[in-house]
């Protein structure tokens, strides 16, 4: 198991390395640059600061700079907020994107496979029914209309919460986004575990368990549950990365510093570096929750062996 | 007999309700079950007999509904809950299933899982219940059953995970063991085994077995009693050997016939030659890795000769992973191989796909799986005359309607149908199509492979019946794999018995069953030919 976990790990190399090299080029496609203004700047300072930023090098030679650079874990400065290395600027903000979305994600996997599992065991009552429709409601509204509604609502009109802002991270602050973050979330892993806790209940073997008078708890708990997990655990792999690098509309409508505006505002901002280092985090984030997927399936499933 | 009657089912109705409505499966029986006794319930796909022990053990899926009565000791199982129905199920009646693949848990040890009604009916502490696991998984004849004990159901094989499911079945001593086509999943040589178990353990634990299954072979040779089910009804019962001597109801007698008979004479020796394959070795290699190096190489055909004659039937016989349908497809060309190929004479050893093309036409393949080998967005004529587009492309689409016309019409299908799409047949009619889509080209040579193995015995019997006939009418030369060998038997003149990639024994099919030289073929006539008495140690290699 460990020779496969640093095959794995090795085999990402090249991939991170992929990935670079084609969002590198990607993003000098774009027309434009980081210190274009709506009244051009004065060509001298203009070439000061192209050349203070190695922009006046070739194309291939800030490449094999920023891999370079890239190697001893430095990811440049941030051209459009000065003063920044992007290394600076994840190391404030993903804590935060983490914190965000790992509180999410752990109440959407604990709330949705309940959920799932209830609806399942309940198939056809209300109970299913009602499960089913709010999730489907969950998975149709999208975060930029719950984000507002549940500030408007429970910061500006009820006054209960802070209508945004970070505060340090404390949990005041933390509900409505994680709230917003987690609700489509339960809805998927809801509607996921209903589906494969069915089809597990349905199986030969938990018939066999039926059949042998084992009281309920074990026919569920033990044989049905263990199965039906296997589906949403997959689904976990990209969707923790997703969540723990940070959302662009969560972070944007409640004002947080994770890392998730970076994306947009580094690419409208052409700021190179931000871009790449942010896409660089989720890959490696991408990469790495995949493998504890996958180690994870091992753990679960015993007929899958890596080696 | 004057034993006692452990289990009476009265008037028992089992209903599902259905998108199309009500579907009544089970239509009011009677049935007695008297201690230490085995009971057999025969009968046909659809006929009622899985499902009315499913309503009797309170597993009927959740939109099935039974009415009636069943009583074991006199308590009533049917709407009994289930709190009250778990002090019975698992502990006096156990029941062991048609798929020995997934009916046990893959994600639990198969020790954990014996264990568990040894724990919550007889409330073993876990050290005690792994002692009497690996004392049953002896008793069911697992080797090393210490050690195997903590096997995954995945790391043994079905006859193996069949035992492990009987182990279960007795660790609390039942009073009565329902077994639902325990064997049909296995091959005959594991089903002779799995039996012999059975009827072993019986004698030794004394306790009623109820033995459902379509298979009269096995009823014939394990059943004191036997009732005939047939559209949920049960239309014969009586003495198993009064039964078979004189069968009352014409859907028993029509069973019992349905065993297929004929044999098919030798050809002429001089008959030449048709498709021949000298030497023929196909070789798997396993366990690639992303990083290069097989770990393995699996031997599916290993050094194999084969002459077809004109008119000749071979028959291919062995177990599953014997390489025999390989052997088939290797010797159509359809799947690369190494050695020499003749077909009429000539060489196609290195004939490439464009080379055979022509060929393709006279050497045509028909598959086991009839509801997975139709193409089921295309009509029954498409199908059929699919072929001829690709071989007589010059044909009008007249013509070629009024050839499926025709070819329908020789495999006793109505030609009216041709519009229809195969979703709307049944099993033997869709093997029909099946053989009409090859027969309409006018092939010289067919692989049949396990063509009736889906199929009910009473059509079984047809399939063989218009094999044989169409053979005479055009004078076909058939390679017929099969495990089946009541089946073989009345279709070959020839057979072939592999076991490992490589031919054990070959020879005309009278000497193969009248005199097998060879121990594993003996042991294979022991498994499959009515008549014999299981032998424990007849087939234990």
């Amino acid at each position: 198991m460990l020779g496969y976990v640093l095959r794995r790990l090795a085999g990402a190399i090249p991939t991170v390395f992929i990935i670079v090299t084609i969002a590198f080029f990607m993003i000098r496609l774009a027309p434009g640059g980081p210190f274009d203004l709506e009244r051009p700047l004065d060509p001298l300072i203009m070439e000061n600061i192209n050349r203070a930023y190695n922009l006046d090098k070739p194309l291939w030679q800030q490449y094999f700079l920023y891999l370079g650079n890239l190697a001893q874990g430095d990811l440049g400065p941030s051209f459009t907020r000065r003063d920044f290395s992007v290394v600076d600027l994840f190391r404030t903000g993903l804590p935060v994107s983490i914190q965000l979305g790992g509180t999410a994600l752990a109440i959407a996997l604990v709330v949705g496979a309940f959920l799932g599992a209830l609806a399942a065991l309940r198939q056809n009552t209300w109970v299913d029914y009602m499960v089913v429709g709010t999730a489907t409601l969950g998975i149709t509204i999208p975060t930029f209309v719950i984000a507002p509604v549940l500030s408007l609502f429970f910061g500006v009109m009820m006054g209960w919460l802070p209508a945004g802002g970070w505060g340090g991270g404390r949990w005041q602050y933390l509900v409505l986004p994680v709230a917003t973050l987690a609700l489509p979330q339960i809805a998927i892993i809801a509607r996921l575990t209903r589906g494969a806790t069915i089809e597990a209940l349905r199986s030969n073997h938990v018939r066999t368990a039926r059949a042998y008078g084992l009281p309920s708890y074990v026919v569920v708990g033990v044989h049905a549950l263990r199965a039906a997990i296997l589906p949403v655990v997959s689904y976990l792999g990209p969707t923790a990365a997703a969540l723990l690098t940070g959302s662009v509309v969560v972070e944007t409508i409640f004002g947080i510093p994770g890392i998730g505006r970076y994306f947009v505002q580094g690419a409208l901002g052409r700021d190179y570096t931000l871009v790449m280092g942010t896409v660089i985090v989720i890959a490696m984030f991408v990469i790495l929750f995949n493998l504890i997927v996958d180690i994870l399936y091992a753990v679960l499933d015993p007929r899958v062996r890596y080696d | 007999m004057a034993e006692e009657t452990i289990l009476a089912v009265r008037d028992l109705h089992v209903e599902f309700q259905t998108n199309d409505g009500m579907v009544n499966a089970v239509k009011g029986i009677d049935l007695d079950v008297r201690r230490g006794e085995t009971v057999a319930i025969v009968g046909e796909s659809g006929s009622g007999k899985s499902q009315t022990t499913m309503a009797i053990m309170g597993l009927l899926a959740s939109n099935g509904r039974a009415r009636g009565s069943a009583t074991y000791r006199g308590q009533e199982l049917v709407g009994l809950p289930e709190r009250q129905l778990n002090r019975i199920r698992g502990k006096k009646i156990t029941m062991i299933f048609q798929e020995p693949m997934t009916s046990l848990d893959p994600l639990y040890r198969i020790g954990r899982q014996i264990a568990e009604p040894l724990r919550y009916h007889a409330r073993m502490s876990g050290k005690a219940a792994r002692a009497r696991v690996i004392e049953l998984l002896d008793l069911v004849g697992i080797p090393n059953p210490a050690e195997r004990v903590d096997a995954y159901p995945h790391e043994l094989s079905g006859g193996q995970r069949q035992r492990v499911m009987i182990a279960m079945a007795l660790a609390n001593d039942p009073d009565m063991l329902i077994a639902d086509e325990p064997t049909t999943a296995l091959d005959v040589t594991i089903q002779a085994q799995i039996l012999a178990l059975l009827a072993d353990l019986q004698k030794k634990l004394g306790m009623a077995i109820v033995f459902i299954t379509h298979d009269l072979g096995i009823v014939k040779r394990f059943a004191d009693r036997v009732y005939v089910m047939r559209s949920g009804e049960v239309v014969e019962t009586g003495d198993t050997q009064k039964l078979f001597d004189a069968p009352e109801h014409p859907y028993t007698q029509m069973l019992l016939a349905a065993e297929p008979t004929g044999r098919k004479d030798a050809v002429p020796s001089d008959a030449p030659i048709l498709l021949e394959g000298r030497d023929v070795e196909v070789v798997f290699s396993t366990g690639g890795s992303w990083f290069g190096k097989a770990n393995g190489e699996i031997r599916a055909v290993d050094g194999i000769s084969v002459a077809l004659r004109a008119g000749q039937t071979i028959g291919i016989v062995g177990e599953s992973g014997s390489g025999k349908s390989t052997l088939g497809r290797a010797l159509l060309r359809l799947m690369p191989g190494d050695g020499t190929f003749r077909f009429e004479g000539m060489d196609i050893s290195h004939a490439d796909k464009r080379a055979m093309r022509p060929l393709r036409k006279r050497l045509q393949l028909v598959f086991q799986d009839p509801f997975g080998s139709l193409s089921p967005r295309m009509t029954v004529g498409q199908v059929v005359t699919e072929g001829l587009k690709v071989h007589e492309p010059s044909l009008k689409a007249k013509e070629r309607d009024r050839r499926a016309i025709e070819v329908l019409e020789e495999v006793g299908l109505d030609p009216s149908m041709r519009n229809r799409y195969p979703h709307e047949f049944s099993g033997g009619q869709r093997q029909r199509i099946a053989i009409a889509r090859a027969m309409i080209l006018k092939p010289q040579v067919v692989v049949l492979d396990e063509p009736t193995s889906a199929l009910d015995r009473s059509v079984q019997k047809q399939i063989v019946d218009l094999l044989r006939d169409l053979q005479k009418a055009h004078g076909l030369s058939y390679l017929f794999i099969s495990h089946d060998l009541a089946v073989v038997r009345a279709m070959a003149d020839y057979i072939i018995v592999m076991r490992r990639g490589q031919i054990v024994e070959e020879g005309p099919t009278e000497t193969i069953f009248d005199n097998p030289a060879q121990p594993y073929t003996q042991a294979l006539m022991a498994a499959a030919i009515d008549g014999t008495p299981f032998r424990r140690t007849d087939i234990e290699n």
